[in-house]
């Protein structure tokens, strides 16, 4: 099994998808010849062809427009939203068109629509490079909302994605494309879409986050264990639908609950995280459900040592896990 | 204005006291320093005198019941304040100089009465347990008062709950339990040396005796011993035919002269007295870090009555003659007979002489008196044949027993100790002097 990064995971994701199944292609800005801005498609245009690996206007409405025509026609298009921040665009196209496709013909139209978007900082992108937008996908039934953290978990999940009957937004955190590396087959396999993964066995607390925080979680959980405290670690893996039952297990494992994403803390994702487990859990909890996140500013910092404060990193992380296990 | 009457301290350690009698009823006027109640606490019984003049009112723990220091026990209406304007103030006044305390000393009855109650958060708010804590405590019947948190400020965490339940739950507290825990603070954080099982399990007709407190003081007393001090034993026999026949000799004119009998105890005491002042070391008590010798040879005589063991004090017992002795004793066991010990009796003990003998043992392995450094028994004088000089003579004989406290002394000064107190029993003749 090859060690491979992050983003070389998803480049294999899509590749084996396009050989498997000639109705998967790809279109966005810089798609083709450029190979992606963050090189996310390199070599896909060379082994399958300008009809297949789309480059477009800048146009994210048009790109996500676009796709749901061809996932309506049969076509299982892969629509690459260039950073995150340009997805506004394309929130009409997302939210009232292919999420409710399938509701609103009655079953008999389906929008099979992949659409991929780096989020998140740490990058010294600023304001329109780095944002966490996840939250705005996630109380929208029909759509689903995937953020894999793991080169594994990365290209299991997207090829899912692609495989699935409705529409999946499938955010990717930008920080982790090079940074992260680890095993993946290079045979063909699936992550189930809707299942948190359990990262770290533990007994003290509980932390549960996904994404780019999910790796300082567990930078943080791996020096508390030098101190006797034992952190367990879950996964989200899909933020839209949460996987309930797994979120409610970790949490009764140890009571002591820490949420922790980059993105705003007021209205994210770890706020509904927090109330799965106050309605499911409450006779195991043993502290306040605490939660680490991103402060509620407009947006990431351009100045370094500002985007240094906005952003999380293990240190901050473990300080909270550590003031919880001492609860 | 009614004047309360609270159970009063009767002794140092005596955390409780037992209504045996009441000398008055409801209605009666009483005087000043008048008995109203006959109090029986661990070992001492006494009379609770009045504090004021006036009138019973109300009589509020009945007569059996134990109830601790400091507890309401009854109301007086004071004579000459029927109007209810000349009120506490007058009253306390009044009431600081005798031992009873009433209101003016609220603080025992608040510190009794919240005892039991939860231990306080760090803010000295009431302390608040997490959901998850309450279910696990509820569902194993676990009493989170008597669980001591890890958690921030001493908060009682789900881990700590569960780490008892994965122990195999909580000791159950008895209520005599808790009582003997403050009795004897020592004992009170080891759990060892409580008494173990009180889960007991009890047959059709068995009978249920309930433990009096002075049963109770003895089982916790003997537990503290065996647990604190590792007893080693010793023992010696010694030819007592020379003192047997002496004591013949001088029993009936003692008798005649002092009006009390001769018994062999007084000798036996002036030996180990005598031996005491010979090796200070046997006189001695361990306080942890330090042994402390006292210059005090004061003599602790196990007394039996047919339920219970009373250990008063011989004072001073080295400046004593053998009558002096013999008095004392004979007080001492008179007087703990008739359940008319006083604490002051019962306090300062610094060895132990056991007469075991006067049962017809003839080997016994006493439990030390703590916190005293060793015990010795006199058991059964009996004759048996001796050899001496290689030839077999009838002798009487005695074993003499001594349980040490191996932290304070060791088998060479304990040998030497009771090879003195041999010499000096078997030297007694024609010569010794009563007086």
């Amino acid at each position: 099994m090859a060690v491979i990064s992050y983003i070389d995971a998803i480049t294999m994701a899509m590749r084996e998808e396009m050989r498997r199944d000639s109705n998967v292609f790809v279109l966005g800005e810089d798609v083709g010849v450029r190979g992606g801005v963050f090189r996310a498609t390199v070599g896909l245009i060379e082994e399958f062809g300008e009809e297949r690996v789309i480059d477009t206007p800048l146009a994210e409405s048009a790109i996500v427009g676009v796709g749901i025509g061809a996932a309506a026609y049969g076509m299982r298009p892969i629509a690459e939203i260039q950073f995150a921040d340009f997805i506004m665009p394309a929130v009409n196209q997302i939210v009232s068109e292919a999420a409710k496709m399938r509701y609103r013909s009655n079953n008999d139209w389906t929008c099979p629509i992949t659409i991929r978007a780096p989020f998140g900082g740490g990058v010294h992108g600023a304001l329109y490079h780095s944002q966490s937008v996840e939250a705005m996908f996630t109380n929208i039934p029909g759509l689903k909302v995937v953020a894999p953290s793991t080169p594994y978990d990365a290209k299991g999940l997207l090829k899912a994605a692609i495989r699935d009957e409705d529409p999946v937004l499938f955010f990717e955190h930008k920080r982790c494309y090079r940074l992260i590396k680890g095993e993946v087959p290079d045979h063909d396999y699936v992550v189930p879409i809707g299942k948190a993964d359990v990262k770290r066995e533990g007994s003290d607390i509980t932390v549960i986050s996904y994404g780019l925080a999910l790796h300082f979680c567990l930078q943080a959980a791996e020096k508390l264990a030098q101190e006797g405290i034992s952190a367990h670690v879950l996964d989200l893996r899909t933020l839209y639908p949460l996987d309930k039952e797994a979120i409610a297990q970790a949490a009764s494992k140890t009571g002591k609950v820490l949420i922790v994403h980059e993105d705003n803390k007021e209205g994210g994702v770890g706020g509904e995280v927090a109330a799965i487990i106050a309605e499911q859990c409450l006779f195991d909890l043993d502290a306040p459900i605490k939660r680490l996140c991103g402060p509620d500013v407009p947006a990431m910092p351009y100045s370094p040592p500002m985007e240094k404060f906005f952003m999380l990193n293990p240190d901050k992380v473990y300080e909270a896990m550590k003031e919880l296990a001492h609860y | 204005m009614a004047t309360k009457v609270l159970m009063p301290q009767l002794g140092e350690s005596v955390t409780e006291g037992t209504i045996s009698k009441w000398l008055v009823s409801v209605g009666d006027t009483v005087n000043k320093y008048d008995p109203l109640a006959e109090v029986s606490t661990d070992k001492v019984n006494a009379e609770v005198p009045s504090t004021v003049a006036g009138r019973v009112t109300e009589i509020v723990v009945a007569e059996g019941e134990t109830v601790a220091i400091g507890t309401l026990i009854l109301y007086i209406e004071e004579s000459g304040s029927a109007d209810s304007n000349s009120s506490t103030a007058n009253t306390q006044q009044k009431e600081t100089a005798p031992q009873p305390q009433t209101e003016s000393k609220p603080a025992a009855v608040e510190q009794v009465s919240s005892s039991p109650i939860a231990k306080k958060g760090e803010d000295g708010s009431k302390p608040r347990y997490s959901p998850a804590v309450m279910l696990l405590s509820q569902q194993h019947s676990i009493d989170l008062t008597r669980v001591s948190g890890t958690g921030m400020g001493g908060r009682v965490t789900r881990k700590d709950v569960q780490a008892i339940i994965d122990a195999g739950g909580q000791q159950p507290a008895a209520t005599p339990l808790s009582d003997s825990a403050v009795l004897e603070p020592v004992s009170a954080p080891t759990p060892v040396s409580r008494p173990a099982s009180f889960d007991m399990a009890s047959a059709p007709g068995d009978d249920i005796i309930p433990v009096t407190s002075v049963r109770k003081t003895i089982a916790s007393r003997m537990v503290q011993s065996k647990h604190d001090a590792p007893h080693a034993w010793t023992m010696v026999e010694v030819d007592v035919t020379n003192l047997v026949n002496f004591r013949n000799q001088a029993k009936d004119d003692f008798k005649r002269k002092e009006g009390l009998n001769l018994t062999f105890l007084p000798f036996f005491i002036k030996a180990v007295v005598e031996s005491l002042k010979e090796f200070p070391m046997i006189n001695s008590t361990w306080a942890g870090d330090k042994i402390i010798v006292k210059k005090d040879i004061n003599i602790s005589i196990a007394v039996a009555t047919e339920d219970a063991l009373y250990v008063p004090v011989i004072k001073n017992a080295d400046q004593k003659s053998i009558l002096g002795i013999a008095k004392s004793v004979d007080d001492l066991a008179a007087r703990s007979r008739a359940g008319k010990l006083t604490m002051d009796d019962m306090s300062g003990g610094t060895f132990t002489v056991n007469n075991t003998g006067s049962f017809g043992s003839v080997l016994s392995m006493p439990i030390i008196n703590s916190p005293q450094a060793a015990i010795l028994s006199v058991e059964a004088i009996v004759k048996r044949p001796v050899i001496i000089d290689d030839m077999i003579a009838v002798r009487s004989m005695v074993n003499l027993c001594l349980s040490l406290d191996h932290r304070v002394l060791d088998g060479l000064i304990c040998g030497r100790f009771l090879q003195s107190v041999k010499q000096r029993l078997e030297s007694i003749g024609p010569d010794t002097k009563l007086y």
